[in-house]
């Protein structure tokens, strides 16, 4: 009589056991299967992110895109992307991991002129650059100040849009040196007017945003406005938008200069206020500027570019 | 005595504080609901934009007060927003129309939209172009053309400031479905003649149809698809792509992104014109070989659609299957096909 017991608990429990895996499986099927209308929220959704602004500009996360299809859209078009970057006094230092990580990373497979403008022409590094990559080396007169190195900026940008660009190439970015790719950096990032979230301000509140908020600066952003904070050191588009872009930022740096006032971030305080009256067509998410390799983030599945550690008192010509 | 009133207090301490645990969670849910819809504008001061320049990218002004946006939270989880290519694709709770209006107002549109109304058809006219009126575009400067066989049977409709009408006569036609196909050819032309300089954008619509909700400056894009209401939520290999390769609509059984509805679609007059050329050359390939797609222009439109990604996707928000039926994801119906009895209402079955 036992072993009938002890057999009957035993059937039991296989039977308890397979309808409770039949159960799990038929759930697990249920969420996955398309026909619950899983594709909506797209097998390439990450959920906790956010993929378009309120005036319907995408925000580029890994997992918004495929690059399988992005590339083959753009590789039909036989665009060339020039890429600006400024490494002036001791920045120079910068320029090997840069050049070389871009080459690895940065829109690879397609046509990408570098313009480095530097103050020591001799201190670029030979490095080697793949078929239908080219770098141009533009000298420029050294500066006291890490402040006006990055002001001036915007002038030699402008001048460079206007004089040369026009019939060169299609998009351009404008790169920060002490910076180094890890990720991709592609085509999906190309758009008429692109700017990237400053990784430090991607999940705070707007009161927290550093805008320059006195009133006496053309940077001015009045509290309760603003969309997002934009960082300085990357931001893209075409010609024509970074020209317009390039050209505001440096008047109103002019009319700042003729106050006796100096923007609080600089040249980022005049981007933030241009890209909320002039709206970007698409943003790039933190992961396209990163804060430091070493750290992360819940948010941030993939670092593709990031500030690289530096001294800021050794490097900078001044504090 | 109040002892007693205590024990019960005691006694029932625990219910009481899970039920305010749910009054609480409730309220929770529902600020959060409500936040990502809320658009505050308390103060509304438009300065005359310094530069003046016609179409020139997406300008705000200042004095513009909403929510911040969130790189992080969206206004709706049940969706997907972008497609896999980064074209945003349009449902209710993932854009501020208020920001969206007032970025697009400093560009001084005109919007084209077309309509095709030939035989009895012309009875959708009139409702069309009264809801229109109400939803569509309101604020912007907007010309219809209506293509019908009989012009006399266009209803009068009061238009609003801005707005227009052309009516343009063509030739009857015995098939509804040469009817639907000829549309291409049609507007290739009327893009190519008359609009280049007339308008910035434009919209081809079905006429069977009406508008409940609003149809705005957001689906204002280069090249717009709108994903047709049948096909939202089903997997691809059941679209109705043409199947055979002898046409050459054909998409092979693997391929395929959207299914896109033929009763809306738009953008830039340069885009459309190549879409509608495209469209009708490949129409004339297969009339040559004898061979009609599955859905007509519709097959050969999605033909063009896979090859040629919409840069701009809108929800079946805007091209409904009725307004009496729902879904959980359809939050609004913006426009719907109207009930019709096809046997009375087309020239042929």
């Amino acid at each position: 009589m036992k072993i009938m017991r002890l057999r009957q608990i035993f059937h039991f429990f296989l039977l308890g056991m397979f309808v409770g895996l039949s159960l799990s499986g038929l759930i697990y099927w249920g969420f996955t299967s398309i026909w619950f209308g899983n594709h909506l929220t797209g097998h390439l959704g990450q959920t906790d992110i956010a993929s378009v602004t309120p005036w319907l500009a995408p925000i580029v996360w890994e997992g918004t895109f495929d690059s399988a299809v992005i590339d083959s859209i753009y590789k039909q078009q036989n665009i060339t992307i020039a890429t600006t970057v400024f490494a002036l006094g001791k920045y120079t230092r910068f320029l090997k991991d840069f050049l070389e990580s871009a080459e690895e990373h940065y829109f690879v497979g397609f046509r990408v002129h570098y313009y480095l403008f530097t103050d020591q022409p001799e201190e670029v590094p030979n490095v080697k650059l793949g078929q239908e990559r080219y770098l141009t080396v533009k000298k420029v007169p050294s500066m006291n100040r890490w402040q006006d190195i990055s002001m001036d900026r915007m002038e030699i940008l402008e001048k460079l849009l206007e004089n040369e660009l026009a019939s060169e190439a299609d998009y351009i970015f404008c790169l920060d040196v002490d910076t180094k790719f890890y990720g991709r950096w592609g085509v999906e990032t190309l758009g008429r007017l692109v700017g990237v979230i400053h990784p430090w301000y991607f999940n705070v509140p707007r009161f927290i945003f550093t805008y320059e908020h006195r009133p006496e600066s053309q940077a001015c952003i009045p509290a309760g406005e603003g969309d997002y904070y934009y960082t300085g050191a990357a931001f893209g588009g075409s010609l024509k938008d970074v020209h317009h872009l390039t050209k505001t930022c440096r008047k109103q740096m002019n009319i700042d200069v003729a106050n006796s006032i100096e923007a609080i971030w600089h040249e980022e305080s005049h981007l933030n206020k241009y890209f909320l009256y002039n709206k970007p067509s698409k943003l790039l998410s933190p992961e396209y500027l990163w804060r430091d390799i070493s750290m992360s983030s819940d948010h941030i599945k993939i670092i593709r570019f990031s500030h690289v550690a530096k001294n800021n008192a050794e490097v900078r010509p001044n504090l | 005595m109040n002892i007693p009133g205590i024990i019960l207090l005691r006694q029932n301490f625990l219910i009481i504080l899970v039920f305010f645990g749910m009054v609480l969670s409730g309220l929770i849910y529902l600020n959060n609901i409500q936040c990502s819809c809320n658009q505050q504008i308390t103060e509304q001061v438009i300065i005359k934009s310094k530069w003046k320049q016609k179409t020139f990218g997406l300008r705000s002004s200042s004095g513009l007060f909403y929510n911040q946006p969130s790189a992080l939270v969206l206004g709706r989880t049940d969706v997907a927003p972008v497609t896999s290519w980064s074209a945003p694709i349009i449902w209710e709770g993932t854009f501020d129309s208020t920001l969206i209006d007032s970025i697009y107002k400093h560009q001084n549109l005109t919007i084209a939209t077309t309509v095709f109304a030939l035989g009895k058809y012309t009875r959708f006219v009139k409702d069309f172009l009264e809801s229109a009126e109400k939803y569509y575009f309101v604020g912007f400067r907007v010309h219809y053309y209506l293509f019908t066989d009989k012009p006399e049977s266009v209803p009068e409709v009061k238009m609003g400031e801005n707005r227009s009408l052309t009516v343009r006569k063509v030739p009857s036609l015995n098939r509804w479905q040469d009817i639907s196909m000829n549309r291409m050819e049609k507007l290739e032309k009327l893009i190519e003649d008359e609009l280049s300089s007339e308008a910035d954008y434009i919209f081809c619509l079905d006429i069977d149809t009406k508008f409940y909700g609003r149809w705005g400056a957001e689906s204002l894009g280069r090249l717009v698809g709108v994903i047709h209401p049948w096909f939202f939520d089903a997997p691809r290999d059941r679209f109705t792509y043409e199947r055979r390769p002898v046409s050459q609509a054909y998409i092979p059984a693997e391929e395929g992104d959207y299914y896109y509805a033929g009763a809306a679609f738009g953008g830039s007059l340069k885009d459309v014109h190549h879409l509608t050329k495209t469209c009708r050359e490949n129409l004339n390939i297969d009339a040559a070989r004898s061979i009609e797609a599955v859905w007509q222009e519709e097959s050969h439109l999605n033909k063009y659609f896979l090859l040629n990604k919409p840069s701009k996707l809108l929800s079946p928000e805007y091209m409904w299957r009725d307004i009496n039926e729902g879904a959980a994801q359809i939050k609004i119906i913006r426009f719907t096909n109207v009930p019709k009895n096809y046997a009375e209402v087309r020239p042929n079955p």
